[in-house]
């Protein structure tokens, strides 16, 4: 019985409503047009007076905001603030007292707001404009109007992403969407250290902070490009380092002769396992200037008694080092998930080139080594843009440093996520913090653009349902 | 031939050997220090002179600025309910994008694909000024709340695992519960759900152990409410110049103390990935 039910319901409910709001306004009557601007207006006529009402409740809401606040929010959105913090001296106290100027930052943030609910109220038009239409069509050709109980009832079926998806959604709005709005539109104002409301006022600046960042003779420039070598060299060689040597350590275990396999595995997992700001806040005492390491290298007359090696004041061999401690960190890793790939491996593959007389270094070559180049792509590739943005291991174990004078607040072994760290939270120069965040945003999006897309798993998601 | 084999199976073992060695020194290294009985930080040799349980025992004894057992608390109270929000946004999203089919469900997985190449710390900034616009920064227990909303916010956008594992799902068992006459809601609940406890375990345990590791964001909004912090921040601060002198010992332990119960989440969380990737139905 119930198969029948939701047969007929979907048959009615589904043609009208798929329509876009191209084909709503062009077909629709005078009541669907106007349902663009009087939100619910279609509904309510046709009796559908609860859905109507939500419309219209919403768009009144909005009109509501707007008129006492959002107009104003657009204004100085645009001008970013012109009052500046002032003094003005009180005679019968005998001070100077604050009067409270312009704050550009709030400006920016509730311009922020009021754009995307104006988009939000845009976008509410149309599902008016829309749900007008099919009330429209279905009246025409004399369907059944679902009632405000129907429209209640669909979240459970055909509507159920609606309901499953608004929180999340609105999750991803309010912490994500709209500060990386805000975020991006920064880079295009003078938000520096020497701009900070509520004293002092900031503005559009368009592209300046750009040049400065990309140009050439600035010391801006003079941070930028190397610090940009470094993270690329970085992401490379961390990638591919622990990438080789742990699929190496992998082999050495699963060889047919290694025995106690377990053991090993347990071994290496151990590291994984310890949170890794625990390890790294270790790394960094152990091999701090009187940590563990250099003690050892004295104790053994390698170094003078009171001479240390300097793992990370030293720009070459803090870079050396890090990358040797994420060894530490990384090749367990990909141990771990290469060990399953190599054990998914089909046995018949090894048998049929055993008999075809294939020698041990021909098999690895020519059978195990592309099945996990095949399968570990996609795994190479985010780890290589995790590698870009590999904040922790950075920050938690040089800090950036050895700091050097020839950058603008930037260490020798920053990557620019730390600079950007550095930027903002130290330097208080948001607006070049998120032309950082800008430029790496581009790096990664063409690398992802040319590979990602052309994963298996993205082309054809349902190739097993 | 038999030798020749002898001699390489020694000598991969001797290898494996020194390899252990050295990725287990440094959380040896860690795990002596810790029973240290000498104070102060560090010192010029490396086994201690005598052995002692203070410094498991002075972490729980709270001073002004340590109180490691309340950071604790904090932590997992924390740690409790982001988990649960974020892990019922990850799984409705990551169903929504799996079964159900949508005119925005292509343009959403996008847009998710598009925000995760935006470094996370850029908006961080942000995010600190709109919470405090909307007074989350006030006292001590608002910033918890606020802390919350940062992990769980904007967990929504991380589906790709779990949809990855629905995907895997027959879509002949949803259509099975269709025709005995189950909404898509019902089907979601006591269908899919239940076959998918590997991939939720997995969510669950990797959201649970975020706010562990997390310094940050916690700092960032924390600023210096010490009676507030999470246990990240707080190892980090015992770290700090001022601190090193006294807590260098005590440091290590707590190191310790939290590290047991995550890694034995870790090699939980290790048994389900593998198993979420191997997909739900096994042939």
């Amino acid at each position: 019985m119930g198969v029948f039910q939701k047969k007929k319901l979907k048959s009615t409910s589904l043609k009208p409503s798929e329509a876009g709001i191209g084909e709503a306004i062009a077909k629709g009557n005078a009541v669907t047009k106007l349902s663009l601007i009087v939100f619910g207006l279609g509904n309510i006529l046709n009796k559908q007076i609860g859905r109507g009402l939500v419309f219209l409740a919403a768009e009144i809401v909005y009109f509501y905001y707007m008129i006492s606040f959002g107009f104003g929010a657009i204004g100085n959105f645009i001008t970013l603030g012109t009052k500046e913090q002032g003094q003005t001296y009180n005679e019968a106290l005998g001070i100077y007292e604050y009067t409270a100027g312009d704050n550009s930052m709030l400006f920016l943030l509730y311009g922020v707001i009021t754009i995307i609910l104006t988009l939000a109220a845009i976008g509410l038009a149309c599902m008016s404009a829309k749900s007008a239409y099919c009330t429209q069509f279905r009246k025409e050709k004399g369907m059944h109007i679902p009632t405000f109980k129907d429209d209640i009832l669909s979240v459970r079926e055909e509507n159920l992403h609606t309901a499953m998806l608004s929180l999340p959604i609105l999750g991803i709005i309010i912490f994500t969407i709209v500060p990386l709005v805000f975020m991006i539109l920064i880079a295009f104002t003078s938000y520096d250290h020497e701009h900070q409301p509520p004293g002092n006022l900031f503005g559009w600046v368009g592209l300046d902070n750009f040049k400065a960042m990309l140009g050439q003779g600035s010391k801006l420039a003079a941070t930028f490009w190397p610090v940009l070598q470094w993270t690329l060299i970085w992401a490379v060689v961390a990638t591919f380092s622990c990438f080789i040597l742990g699929l190496i350590l992998a082999l050495l275990i699963n060889r047919k002769g290694t025995r106690f396999k377990g053991f090993w595995r347990f071994m290496f997992v151990l590291s994984v396992a310890v949170p890794q700001f625990v390890s790294l806040l270790s790394m960094r005492t152990i091999f701090n200037a009187n940590g563990p390491v250099n003690v050892i290298l004295r104790q053994l007359g390698i170094i003078g008694m009171t001479e240390s090696v300097p793992f990370f004041t030293d720009p070459t061999l803090a870079k050396i080092t890090i990358i040797c401690i994420n060894l530490w960190i990384g090749i367990p890793f990909t141990m771990l998930s290469t060990t399953g790939i190599l054990q998914n491996i089909p046995a018949d593959l090894y048998e049929a080139a055993r008999i075809d007389g294939a020698s041990a270094p021909v098999i690895f070559r020519k059978i195990t080594l592309p099945y996990i180049v095949f399968v570990m792509t996609p795994n190479l590739i985010t780890s290589f843009t995790g590698n870009i943005n590999n904040f922790n291991v950075i920050f938690l174990l040089s800090g950036g440093g050895p700091d050097t004078l020839d950058y603008y607040y930037a260490g020798k072994t920053d990557l620019l996520v730390t600079w950007l760290y550095r930027l903002t939270i130290t330097q208080k120069d948001y607006n070049l913090g998120a032309v950082i965040g800008i430029l790496v945003f581009i790096i990664l999006a063409t690398l992802s653009l040319l590979t990602y897309r052309h994963t298996g798993s993205y082309k054809d998601e349902g190739a097993f349902q | 031939m038999k030798a020749k084999r002898f001699v390489t199976n020694t000598l991969c073992h001797i290898l494996l050997a020194i390899l252990s060695i050295i990725w287990v020194l440094p959380i040896f290294y860690v795990i002596l220090t810790s029973f240290r009985a000498e104070g102060g930080s560090y010192k010029s040799y490396i086994w201690p002179r005598g052995f002692t349980l203070d410094n498991y025992l002075n972490l729980f004894r709270p001073t002004s600025q340590i109180d490691f057992f309340r950071w604790f608390t904090n932590t997992f109270v924390i740690a409790v309910i982001s988990t649960i929000i974020a892990a019922f946004f990850v799984l409705s999203v990551s169903y929504c994008m799996s079964r159900l089919r949508f005119k925005m469900r292509k343009p959403f997985m996008n847009i998710a694909l598009i925000l995760g190449m935006f470094p996370g710390f850029m908006s961080m900034i942000a995010v600190y000024y709109i919470l405090k616009g909307l007074g989350f920064l006030e006292t001590g227990t608002l910033k918890q709340v606020a802390l919350i909303l940062v992990y769980s916010g904007g967990a929504g956008l991380g589906f790709y695992m779990a949809k990855g594992f629905f995907d895997t799902i027959p879509k002949t068992i949803d259509e099975a519960a269709y025709i005995d006459g189950a909404t898509k809601w019902q089907t979601f609940i006591h269908v899919t759900i239940p076959m998918s406890k590997p991939i939720i375990t997995y969510t669950l345990i990797t959201t649970f152990m975020g706010p562990w590791v997390d310094y940050i964001f916690a700092k960032v909004i924390m600023g210096n409410d010490t009676k507030y912090y999470t246990i990240a921040i707080g190892l980090w601060t015992m770290l700090e110049k001022e601190y090193v002198e006294y807590f260098y010992t005590q440091f290590y332990a707590g190191c310790v103390l939290i590290s047991i119960p995550i890694a034995i989440l870790f090699l939980i969380t290790q048994r389900c990935y593998v198993e979420g990737l191997s997909g739900a139905v096994k042939g």
